[in-house]
């Protein structure tokens, strides 16, 4: 432990922000700095138009050094925005950076009391007065430094999750990435063409899934979820579940002495499956066996059981013969590896539209979703690329389009954001109806188009051009003719004023996007927050879009919120960028806010130990005593020991308890009663 | 009621990640709520000794609120489990002493809740104002 200075008496500077009129607008700025000044151990009380700014804290470093101050308060934004400068400000001028507190007078005070000056100044004044409390108590504190593990771990192998790892590969570091799924590939696999260039999905995912597969700084897992993960930044120990795959690869074959063995992915073995089962892939559209892979494209090329639905016949094994690849008694194997930093891109799923009744997804045939479309639409789809309507096969003329089918809903069954996305895969499927089917007329129904990226709203043009019929107004219901199975799309044209009834052989619903399945697990398993609407929660909505509050934990993609293809590879990279970042640096730097037995109070009781979630405390014995001690690299500091210890034995660094309760006296006891 | 310019005094002791930054929240968004409560950060509601909540009743605070983030969403796994069961206790404390236990509120904000803060300050200030003085003010000095 570093030794703490020892001073006579504190001496506390005080400066209140203005920020500007943010919090000047409605606290009364001068008679905080004056009542600060006031208040005891206060040595000088200063104000300015923007403590942030290089004069700010310039103030701040030439207090310290011509007043001899023991703390320094700032009143101003939160602390989770500008603590980090203000603690550079005060090591500028010399002194222990920890020997900082903040007052949050804007955040928690002016912009939510904007009409209520006088309540809002007292409201500062106490604030500051708590402030200055905790900083008469604060102590020299020396942050610990790490060593890095000099690996990443990306979670998930779309199109995002691939380009993470990639870019972490590529910049030196070993990369696992980890996919549940058999392949890699993600949702942008199942895409036939993407907008606004109209490139072939696969054909410029495909090569990013070879060079994952081929890259030799990455760990490819596929067919493998996270089952727990403990640490902290620079040492994850993440363990993994290899679901059981009932297929080997050739370098397994070769470790279990088959060499020579192992899938090479011949296909013989679906061919003699007996079970046909729906494919998830072509989302229940076409048959598959309980031996399968997705796609022929898939990376790696290795076939999977399905052991929910296989017999265990064992034909396969027999016509597998001497490749010795499968093992129909396979089971989950377990792993944990160490990773420094990780990578989160778990994507999405299509909301189940079918909950929006009116729509009748489900119940008439010929309604589909825009995934289905894209599979519908696909060369390598289960119709070969000829769209059909699924009650009689024939060819669709006439389809309607349901644009914010379940996104920008406020009746609560829907979600309330916009999908992003749906606008602009809309107007492509129109033109690939116009292209394909000679005569085809889309109907696409929209609230309002939303066409913001580079050539998207060129790309509006262009389908205007081309014939679709752009109708503004929001479904209210769609009625099925029994006998035609034709459909009836109401609404209300609202650039006409009038409501309309347009009859069409098949509807699309553009539908909504939501969290992926496992979203809710993984984020709990990795400590990461989630916005109201159940997207992983980003540290900063601005300035911050790939961190997560869990330092070491980066985000990219969707699962941060919806976003298409070029958003998803844009973040994925700055996601890459900053997980590469301390496995670079080699080493980080922990808050010391970590837990102190005092060994003379300690009493040996040991009911701490049990407490701690980070198995971070331990009784020893020490003089022919119990006592508590600390593992400083596995504590925390969360202090749910501190805050139980019943001797009092347990100091939180920066959180103690005279602190605290300085904070609770200076509140109730120290103001104008 | 005592007074008719009574305010309550009321103290808030909150999580650094998922309450602290709830209550930023509300800020960045303007959402308005009652001036009467001032808040102490602690980086999680684990922290909060239950003596910490019975000096602040001695000290004539007329409520207190613990809040945290959503069971299961800890960024220390469990500290406010531990927190919530403390309170539960401590509630308990607070009857046998006569002190009425709605003074003690524990609620549970994350990070994204800005609004849901805002009518949880309006509800605590709204039941304490009900409440009036804590019985405990006369001594507290």
């Amino acid at each position: 432990m570093a030794e703490v200075k020892k001073y006579e008496e504190p001496r506390i500077g005080v400066f209140v922000c203005h920020c500007g009129t943010n919090i000047a607008g409605s606290i009364d700025v001068k008679a905080v700095m004056e009542y600060a000044s006031t208040l005891p151990n206060v040595v000088i009380a200063d104000d300015y138009q923007y403590m942030c700014s290089t004069p700010g804290q310039n103030k701040i470093a030439e207090a310290i050094e011509e007043q001899k101050l023991t703390g320094v308060v700032v009143a101003a934004c939160s602390p989770r925005l500008h603590e980090p400068t203000f603690r550079a400000a005060t090591k500028e001028g010399g002194l222990n950076p920890f020997r900082f507190e903040m007052a949050n007078i804007r955040e928690q005070n002016s912009w939510v009391h904007m009409h209520q000056p006088e309540e809002a100044t007292a409201k500062a004044k106490d604030a500051v007065r708590i402030a200055v409390a905790k900083a008469s108590l604060l102590e020299d504190l020396i942050p610990k430094s790490v060593p890095v593990e000099q690996a990443a771990m990306v979670v998930g192998g779309g199109v995002g999750g691939m380009q993470a790892a990639l870019d972490l590969a590529s910049a030196g570091i070993k990369t696992y990435l980890v996919e549940k799924d058999p392949t890699i590939g993600g949702r942008m696999s199942q895409l036939d063409k993407t907008f606004p260039t109209l490139d072939c999905s696969q054909c410029i995912l495909t090569p990013k899934m070879v060079d994952v597969f081929r890259h030799e700084n990455i760990e490819l897992l596929t067919y493998t979820e996270v089952e727990a993960v403990e640490g902290y930044i620079g040492n994850f120990d993440v363990t993994l579940r290899k679901k059981a795959r009932g297929v080997l690869t050739t370098e397994e074959a070769e470790a279990r002495g088959f060499v020579g063995g192992g899938c090479n992915g011949c296909g013989d073995c679906e061919d003699v499956c007996p079970v046909i089962r729906p494919n998830p892939f072509e989302l229940g559209m076409s048959p598959m066996k309980a031996i399968y892979i997705y796609h022929p494209q898939v990376s790696p090329l290795i076939y999977t059981i399905d052991f929910d639905s296989c017999v265990k016949c064992g034909l396969c094994v027999d016509v597998c013969g001497d490749k010795k690849a499968i093992d129909l008694n396979a089971v989950d194997e377990f792993e944990t590896v160490k990773v420094g930093t990780i990578v989160l891109a778990t994507g999405y799923d299509i909301f189940p539209v079918e909950e929006k009744h009116e729509w009748g997804y489900k119940n008439y045939d010929n309604v589909i979703t825009s995934l289905e479309f894209e599979r519908l639409i696909c060369a390598s789809g289960p119709t070969g690329g000829h769209l059909i309507r699924p009650s009689d096969g024939a060819t669709p003329k006439r389809v309607g389009f349901v644009l914010c089918a379940g996104s920008r809903d406020n009746t609560g069954v829907g979600k309330p954001y916009c999908s992003r996305f749906c606008c602009m895969y809309s107007l492509k499927h129109a033109h690939q109806i116009i292209e394909k089917i000679p005569g085809a007329v889309p109907y696409i129904f929209y609230m309002d188009i939303r066409s913001f990226g580079k050539m998207y709203e060129e790309f509006y043009y262009r389908i205007q051009d081309e014939g679709a019929k752009f109708i503004r107004g929001r479904v209210a219901n769609i009625l099925e003719d029994p006998v035609t199975k034709n459909l009836h799309v109401n609404t209300e044209d609202t650039l006409l004023g009038r409501p309309i009834d347009v009859e069409v052989d098949m509807v699309v619903l553009a539908a909504a996007v939501q969290p992926s399945e496992k979203t809710e697990a993984t984020r709990r398993l990795f400590g990461v927050s989630c916005s109201q609407d159940g997207w992983l929660l980003e540290a900063h909505p601005k300035l911050n879009p790939c961190g997560t509050t869990t330092a070491g934990v980066y985000l990219a993609g969707v699962c941060q919120g919806p976003k298409d293809i070029p958003d998803t590879v844009a973040q994925a990279e700055g996601a890459a960028s900053a997980a590469s970042i301390p496995i670079h640096r080699g080493e980080v730097e922990l808050e010391p806010y970590f837990a102190v037995c005092l060994e003379d109070i300690c009493a040996g009781c040991g009911m701490c130990v049990n407490l701690c979630p980070y198995q971070a405390l331990a009784l020893v014995e020490k003089d022919g005593r119990r006592v508590m001690q600390v593992t400083e690299a596995k504590c925390k500091g969360c202090g749910t020991c501190g805050g139980f210890c019943p001797g009092g034995a347990i100091r939180m660094q920066h959180f103690t308890t005279p602190q605290i309760v300085a904070q609770i006296d200076a509140f109730l006891l120290g103001g104008e009663q | 009621m005592a007074d008719e310019n009574w305010k309550p005094k009321i103290i808030a002791i909150i999580c650094n990640w998922c309450s602290y930054a709830g209550a930023d929240l509300a800020g960045s968004a303007r959402t308005q709520y009652p001036t009467d409560i001032r808040a102490i950060r602690v980086m999680c509601t684990g922290r909060v000794d239950p003596l910490f909540i019975m000096k602040a009743f001695q000290d004539g605070a007329d409520g207190v609120l613990v809040s945290g983030c959503h069971f299961g969403d800890c960024h220390y796994l469990e500290g406010n489990y531990k927190a919530a069961k403390r309170m539960f206790l401590l509630k308990s404390v607070l009857k046998n002493i006569g002190l009425d236990d709605k003074r003690l509120r524990m609620t549970f904000v994350s990070a994204s809740e800005g609004a849901k803060w805002a009518k949880v300050i309006e509800d605590v200030v709204d039941t304490i104002t009900e409440l009036g003085p804590s019985p405990l003010n006369e001594f507290a000095r």
